[in-house]
């Protein structure tokens, strides 16, 4: 038979231990099955990037990275989604420990859904002021490379703050209660997973690009 | 092709008359079956009144045992498409000696790839699920898989691209382009139709269900075992399982990256793939068998988990080295990563990479070279009964090597150049495919059948499909080894060589041998469906089985376990037996929880085969209205807070206490008696 | 009470400490970029390091992987993950750039 009390083994992400034990041990599997995801979502990334370096020098005559990139535009936008990633941290703690607190919970939440809206602001007018210059993804191999790598990333920090609006509807409907927390504690993964990939794209997309 | 224009082209597309199937006869002949087939089987239903039934015990259901039914299902009747294409093949071949024969190339084309695509991905892949799905829960002490409505979206996608699979038969051509779609001939530079495009989305479809299901296995081999259920204690079929949900969820990445890609140069004129612009085509073969070589064992380890079980339960003894077959599981599933490149030798990459690919696929003949000595040693001095399950699984290990012998041959790379491209390799990856995956399929459908509806399925017309699929396989693709070799190319529609029509004559009745043995498929279940009676085994444990699935009643509870089972044994059920204690009511029953049926995952299905479809026909209102539906059905049912439903302590209760009650009026068989109408599913060993 | 208290400080002093070595390091990334501080092969071998170094900080302070034992399986599936992508990406790499370079 099962031990009586279950104590839950540790996730990625925040774990709620001893501050909610019961949804602590609820959402062992769900969180771990969304790490399962992630990894599959960060072969996908690995194989972009590794499409990316093959096709690096494929500009086919036309614009470089020299000709195309902005590395203020692109630090800014690394600073944007590294703050979201700590505004969402402090979400998760919020969540964490002061539950019933739901007006800051919503806060934090707002504040990470502007960055990352922000963050995509930036980075729609980053692609146009390529594509202004020739930089279109018809142009070259490697534009093409780039515009996969990069709107990749891009459709995935626009989905994760859809479902952040999705989960800041839920915590008004629901509260913060068990369902509510592991959808957040995973949402919270997808976000800090993001920012990752993106430390990749500024390194080796565009750090590399302007070397 | 024609282009459409102004309202039309806004509203449908480039669909158009054109689109119609009236360019050939034969065209014609398939998609009014395929038509006429889609409404039979409605105005059926209608007639029967199944409606209902249909929908809210099936379709929404989401039981694993259910949901692993319909893969079955879907495998079957794709199946029959399959190999139905590979005698029009082989027809083609055995006739266009000299002579263009009857099948038109183009359509010659489309029928090896849409044969190639749907034996892969509708075929192979639901059969596997399907059994993992409906036996692993089972074997674990789970009562479901870890995420039930996660497994019916897998199930309704991968569901829609066989849908969109056989509208591609309906509306327009399917790509000439082969089951692996190599550009630059899919770019639309070659092919602008609507072909390749047909083929990136199943494929998409596919490959995201199956993504979505190995985690979901994954992850409840991890978290879901019965409690005494340890790592070394799973049946060496869950082992199978978990190795081939693990490439599933790295594996399938890669294929969903390079169709998207492909997809980008066709519908955004981009450039990974094309002649110019900086494009690179062998960056398309990279990606694709870096999804490809995993794939192959994907498929072929959950049949190696199946032969674990039958000639352990069949010889009547516990399978002999299983740490060195879980590790060997393991040593394959890690090395298939290492392999890829063996696809393309001859690609132009220098020798030494070709050695190092050529030496690490060599390698994996290791791992599999052991596990073929612990079956054999599984069936030493075991007491063995002939089985249907265990003739396929007998005709697996003889075939299987001669196929595993030519892949080291074609593992060598100036083989490998020799015989690239030939017969040969159709011959050899044919040898591995039917003996070894397919084979193992059907030796688990028959043996988990009487499990699944309580009746075992007729022992007379399963050997005749057995000896047919294996009398047919051998002529089939034995003849192709030698006009392999003798440089006979691959995917030939028309043949030059006269010498080669003796062999192609025999392949011809090699493939018509196992149209009987498919048709045998058919009438056994036929059959076994009108004589269930004479062959009930609600006790549940026909084969006197060792593991837990065989531990509740045929069909088993929606809840699978009355209690969950406290395990001691690597055979668990076996050791229960053997103590007497398989069979006694429990001291204290709980309530269960269950989810309720859902309709969300139709949904999804639909939403996606319209997506899907509405991108092939450039339909785009269509597209994005599917693609957002889908969504739209993941966000409303987060909101979905009833999701659950007990079922009281006193009707799990009152149900074991039933079957308690019958198995005390039941007379145990002897294994000898096993195929019997005696036999009721208790099993000697355990009185 | 005061048990939880004290463990919020610590949490959230960890995710501070987080955000700021990751800012430090992107900002130290930029900085070596932007002024060409270094001659080109070192800064590309500059930059990849310092992003690596993020991608750890990442993973310790925000996704909260470390090497306690009861975290064992997710650092196994992490560990294999980087397995496989090494496999996939680097062969990727090798694979094509060798027939570039022979085809040129």
């Amino acid at each position: 038979m099962k031990p009586e009390v279950h104590v839950a083994l540790k996730h990625p992400g925040i774990n709620l231990g001893s501050s909610d034990r019961k949804t602590d041990v609820a959402a062992e599997s769900p969180v771990f099955g969304f790490w399962v995801f992630l990894m599959s979502d960060a072969v996908i990334f690995a194989l972009l990037f590794a499409v990316y370096g093959v096709m690096m020098h494929a500009v086919a005559g036309g614009p470089t990275p020299h000709d195309l990139f902005e590395i203020k535009s692109s630090f800014l936008e690394t600073l944007i989604l590294l703050t979201s990633s700590f505004t969402f941290g402090m979400a998760s703690l919020t969540m964490k420990y002061s539950a019933d607190n739901r007006r800051r919970l919503l806060g934090w939440f707002a504040l990470t859904l502007i960055l990352g809206v922000v963050f995509l602001a930036f980075e729609l007018h980053d692609f146009s002021s390529m594509a202004a210059k020739g930089g279109v993804p018809q142009r070259s191999g490697f534009l093409s490379a780039f515009f996969a790598l990069v709107s990749t990333h891009g459709l995935h920090v626009a989905s994760g703050s859809i479902w952040l609006v999705v989960m800041m509807v839920q915590v008004v409907v629901f509260g913060v209660d068990p369902v509510v927390k592991t959808r957040i504690m995973r949402l919270g993964l997808f976000w800090h997973f993001l920012d990752i990939i993106w430390v990749g794209i500024f390194s080796v997309v565009y750090l590399q690009g302007l070397i | 092709m024609t282009e459409t224009t102004g309202l039309w082209h806004l509203l449908m597309g480039n669909l158009s008359y054109d689109a119609l199937p009236f360019y050939s006869p034969i065209a014609t002949v398939g998609a009014s079956i395929v038509v006429l087939g889609a409404l039979g089987t409605a105005v059926l239903i209608t007639w029967l009144g199944k409606w209902k039934y249909l929908w809210s015990e099936w379709l929404t259901s989401l039981d694993h045992k259910r949901i692993g039914i319909m893969y079955i299902v879907l495998a079957l009747l794709m199946l029959s498409r399959g190999v139905i294409e590979a005698v029009m093949m082989r027809t083609q071949q055995a006739l266009a000696i000299q002579s263009p024969g009857y099948l038109p190339p183009d359509h010659f084309g489309q029928l090896f790839s849409t044969h190639g695509t749907i034996m892969i991905f509708f075929v192979a892949m639901p059969f596997l699920t399907g059994l993992i799905n409906f036996v692993m829960p089972q074997q674990i002490g789970a009562r479901d898989v870890r995420f039930p409505l996660l497994n019916a979206i897998s199930l309704w996608l991968t569901v829609a691209g066989a849908a969109l699979v056989m509208v591609s038969l309906v509306l327009g051509k399917f790509s000439t382009g082969g089951w692996s779609g190599y550009p630059p001939y899919t770019e639309s530079a070659y092919q602008p139709g609507v072909g390749p495009d047909y083929w990136i989305w199943v494929l998409t479809l596919s490959s995201i269900g199956s993504t979505l299901t190995g985690l979901n296995f994954a992850v409840t081999i991890y978290k879901e075992r019965a409690p005494g259920m340890r790592f070394f204690r799973l049946p060496l079929f869950t082992w199978t399982a978990l190795c081939t949900s693990i490439l599933m969820i790295f594996a399938m990445p890669p294929l969903t990256v390079a169709t998207a890609l492909l997809a980008l140069d066709r519908y955004l004129d981009m450039h990974f793939f094309t002649n110019a612009l900086g494009g690179n085509m062998m960056n398309y073969a990279n990606l694709f068998w870096l999804f490809g070589h995993p794939e192959v064992y994907i498929l072929i380890l959950p049949a190696f988990g199946v032969f674990s079980s039958v000639f352990s339960t069949f010889s009547a003894k516990r399978l002999y080295g299983y740490k060195s077959l879980v590790y060997a599981t393991m040593a394959i599933a890690v090395l298939s990563f290492t392999v890829w490149l063996h696809h393309f030798f001859t690609m132009g990459q220098s020798p030494s990479i070709n050695a190092a690919f050529g030496i690490a696929t060599m390698l994996i003949g290791i791992p599999t070279g052991v596990k073929i000595y612990d079956w054999m040693l599984t069936l030493y001095r075991g007491r063995v009964r002939f089985s249907v399950s265990l003739l396929y699984s007998l005709m697996f290990m003889l075939l299987f090597v001669i196929g595993g012998l030519t892949g080291i041959l074609l593992a060598t790379p100036p083989v490998d150049f020799v015989v690239h491209n030939t017969v040969f390799l159709v011959a050899h990856f044919h040898n591995m495919l039917i003996p070894g995956m397919l084979f193992g399929m059907l030796a688990g459908y028959q043996f988990w059948f009487p499990k699944a509806f309580g009746f075992r399925l007729d022992e007379t017309w399963g050997r005749i499909g057995a000896a047919c699929w294996g009398l047919g396989f051998v002529l089939a693709f034995m003849p192709l080894y030698v006009t392999g070799l003798e440089g006979m190319p691959r995917r030939s529609q028309e043949i030059f060589q006269p010498q080669f029509a003796p062999y192609l004559l025999l392949a011809e009745l090699g493939g018509l041998i196992i149209l009987a043995g498919l048709f045998s498929l058919f009438v056994q279940l036929w059959v076994s469906i009108r004589r269930r009676d004479h062959n009930r085994v609600p006790v549940g444990d026909p084969w006197d089985g060792r593991s837990l699935e065989w531990a509740n009643p045929a069909p088993p509870p929606e809840y699978n376990f009355f209690t969950l089972p406290q395990v001691e044994d690597r055979d668990a059920f076996t050791w229960m037996k053997e103590r007497g204690v398989a069979y006694l009511p429990a001291q204290h029953y709980e309530d269960i929880e269950m989810p309720r049926n859902s309709a969300t995952a139709v949904a999804i299905g639909v939403a996606a085969l319209l997506s899907a479809f509405g991108l092939v026909w450039h339909i785009w209102w269509m597209a994005v209205v599917g693609l957002g539906a889908a969504w739209a059905a993941v966000i409303v049912r987060s909101f979905v807070r009833d999701t659950m439903r007990t079922i009281p302590a006193s009707e799990v209760e009152q149900a074991h206490r039933g079957w308690l009650r019958e198995i005390a009026a039941t007379r145990a068989v002897s294994r000898d008696e096993e195929m019997s109408a005696g036999n009721v599913g208790l099993a000697e060993s355990a009185s | 009470m005061m048990d939880q208290q004290a463990q919020y400080a610590k949490e959230r002093r960890s995710y501070l400490v987080g955000f700021l070595l990751a800012l430090g390091l992107s900002v130290v990334s930029f900085a070596l970029v932007a002024a060409k501080l270094l001659p080109a092969d070192y800064l590309l071998t500059g930059v990849f390091v310092l992003g690596f170094v993020q991608l750890l900080v990442h993973f310790r302070f925000f996704l909260h992987i470390n090497f306690s034992k009861s975290k064992r399986d997710d650092l196994d599936l992490l560990l294999f993950s980087t397995l496989i992508i090494v496999l996939m990406a680097g062969g990727t790499l090798v694979v094509l750039f060798n027939l570039h370079h022979r085809m040129t």
